[in-house]
């Protein structure tokens, strides 16, 4: 991909103050691309960072280090024109569907909220277009004048995603928007994305620990573990040849019905350690079945190890 | 089903004709979709519906009304004695009988009530500011301050509030309407500070206000349209409790000598007076005792009928 990136995010680091003056690292010296029309997600377990790293990106938290340009701009120095347009261009849709929707609105105020800051539009104008909207999403007009718990959970999140679309992005972050969904029901919500995607040239920065769903609709995937970025690649070769020990552990975790029994699952020691104290070295060398001692004492860095697709990990070459 | 059925079904050729939907399509379904309606609207509509709710309101209305008018325009007044018409049984010259001074005790009692509803709704009104303040300061600044302002409420609200009204009561060494409305919210805001802070740091972290401040709504806007709708319709609901309350504080007050001083009265200085004479003039306590009762009871059940109204998931 040569094409200018949409988002560039260089070594950034996002930390929590936690009780007795610690830190958390949530988000650790991460680097990465978004290109324009791509789906990239991120994945890991939960407590990785990947949420935060989603919202540091937009903005919901200050970064504490590290550079976000955006179109090739510095996002925490926009103007406040420049920085109007960016709310407007990028979108995020929410892992709850329960409490991202103001309880007290109708459907049809919600959609409009963000819509009437940034476009002028008569009342009139304005029904149409949430109208539309509701169509777009697969319901009817109908929904705009009901409150969100008369609603199933699929239904709310299509409710999320029309909102999200009314602003006219380019780029939307959706954070785990199918974790809280029946299997049934994701399936359709994905597949409402995906439509949406290919109907109007957006980008999505895709967070989930749903490891079929991502290879499904993934372009490029990165794979976090606590805090930091160990593998980065396009979907096919990261699916077919995991480098990282981690994302191999991870991935031999896919439930698949046509495994056969000699592949064995590999079972990771011990738990995920806290992000207040990550080991040092390797982040992962405390539970990597291949641990050796440069592992526990120098960290690696993002090498690419074949074409675009990048590891952290000083063994992998050899693994 | 045999092999046959099974070959002859698959040997009929499908028509997509046969698989369009008869008569309705979505264009229709706007037809039936209810007419978009505000949340405070919406709120408006559930309260007129709940039929108890509505009684409890009329009723507060009438007394209200009463309690304004009936002293203004009766032939008898508040602090004239009639020493021949002493302890009058209900006639039609004295409705709600007279007292021990011969007192007519209909413009008595709605004078009275005049005194207990001004201390309920100025009570309540005062508790919902000093409240609302307190709680929304310690919520937007947070932190150590929010931390001290909240260990304060604790302090505050761990003393015991007949003990601290008594208290006030006796130290202010008067019994005016003021006094006993400072001595009965000195404490009582703090409840209604907790419910605020709550409400308001929940509501601020919550994802919709973040979905809202991510689309580029203005701070402001956020306050009027999130913010506020979902904290006050818990303080409303909070504070109409609250006015019973209030009401049958002043009642105790006044029962036990602390309350109003005659000439002036309320209702719970009238049924002090009787208590004395409750086995022989029982009427004396009625009226003033059935007041009490019927005003607290409108206004929780108005707090009822407006908690459901406020909550659009007990829409039906």
């Amino acid at each position: 991909m040569s094409k200018q990136p949409l988002f560039e995010i260089k070594n950034l680091k996002r930390y929590f103050p936690a009780k007795g003056g610690k830190t958390v690292k949530a988000v650790d010296d991460v680097t990465f691309d978004i290109f324009p029309g791509e789906t990239f997600s991120l994945v890991g377990e939960s407590g990785c960072g990947k949420t935060t790293c989603g919202r540091t990106i937009l903005g919901v938290y200050p970064k504490t280090s590290g550079s976000i340009l955006y179109e090739g701009e510095e996002t925490a120095k926009m103007s406040k024109a420049q920085l109007r347009q960016f709310r407007r261009r990028n979108q995020m849709i929410f892992q709850d569907p329960y409490s991202c929707l103001d309880p007290r609105m109708t459907i049809g105020t919600i959609i409009q909220e963000g819509m009437n800051v940034h476009f002028k539009r008569t009342p009139a104008q304005r029904n149409e277009k949430v109208t539309e909207l509701l169509f777009k999403v697969g319901l009817t007009a109908d929904f705009a004048s009901r409150f969100p718990h008369e609603l199933s959970g699929g239904q709310r999140q299509r409710i999320g995603i029309a909102r999200a679309l009314a602003m006219e992005p380019d780029f939307i972050v959706c954070d785990e928007p199918i974790a809280a969904l029946d299997v049934s029901i994701q399936a359709q919500v994905i597949n409402l994305m995906i439509d949406l995607q290919q109907e109007m040239g957006l980008t999505y920065l895709f967070i989930s620990h749903d490891l079929s769903m991502v290879r499904h609709i993934s372009d490029r995937i990165g794979v976090m573990y606590l805090g930091s970025l160990v593998e980065l690649s396009p979907t096919a070769p990261l699916y077919e040849k995991p480098l990282h020990p981690y994302t191999q552990a991870l991935f031999s975790a896919i439930p698949d019905v046509h495994r056969g029994k000699k592949e064995q699952r590999i079972h990771l020691q011990g738990e995920i350690p806290s992000p207040i104290n990550p080991p040092s070295g390797c982040k992962f060398s405390s539970r990597c079945p291949y641990a050796q001692d440069r592992c526990h004492e120098e960290a690696p860095a993002l090498r690419e190890l074949e074409k675009d697709h990048f590891v952290t990990c000083h063994l992998a070459a050899q693994l | 089903m045999n092999e046959n059925a099974v070959n002859s079904i698959q040997e009929q050729a499908l028509d997509p004709k046969d698989f369009q939907i008869q008569g309705a399509d979505t264009a229709s379904a706007e037809l039936f979709a209810r007419k978009p309606v505000t949340y405070w609207r919406d709120a408006w509509r559930r309260f007129f519906e709940n039929k108890l709710a509505v009684v409890a309101l009329c009723l507060l209305i009438v007394i209200t009304l009463c309690t304004i008018f009936v002293p203004i325009f009766s032939s008898h007044s508040i602090s004239a004695h009639d020493l021949l018409n002493r302890k009058q049984w209900p006639s039609a010259q004295h409705w709600f009988g007279t007292d021990d001074l011969g007192r007519d005790l209909f413009v008595r009692v709605w004078a009275g009530g005049r005194v207990s509803i001004i201390i309920g709704v100025l009570g309540a009104a005062i508790v919902a500011v000093v409240g609302c303040i307190y709680g929304g300061i310690a919520a937007y600044f947070g932190g150590k301050v929010d931390m001290l302002m909240m260990r304060i409420v604790e302090i505050l609200s761990s003393v015991p509030n007949l003990l601290v009204v008594i208290m006030m009561s006796v130290v202010l060494e008067s019994s005016s309407i003021p006094t006993l409305l400072f001595a009965m919210t000195v404490t009582g805001w703090c409840p209604i500070a907790r419910l605020v802070r709550s409400q308001m740091l929940q509501i601020s972290r919550s994802e919709y206000v973040m979905a809202a401040r991510l689309m580029g709504v203005s701070p402001l806007k956020i306050v009027v349209r999130h913010m506020i709708p979902n904290t006050f319709s818990v303080i409303i609901v909070a504070v109409t409790f609250r006015i019973p309350g209030l009401i049958f504080g002043e009642a105790f007050l006044s029962n036990v000598g602390l309350g109003v001083q005659p000439p002036n009265t309320s209702w719970g200085a009238l049924s002090s007076a009787a208590q004395s004479s409750l086995l022989y003039y029982p009427y004396m306590m009625f009226f003033p005792a059935l007041l009490i009762a019927l005003t607290m009871l409108s206004f929780t059940l108005m707090g009822d009928g407006l908690r459901d109204a406020l909550d659009p998931k007990l829409r039906r």
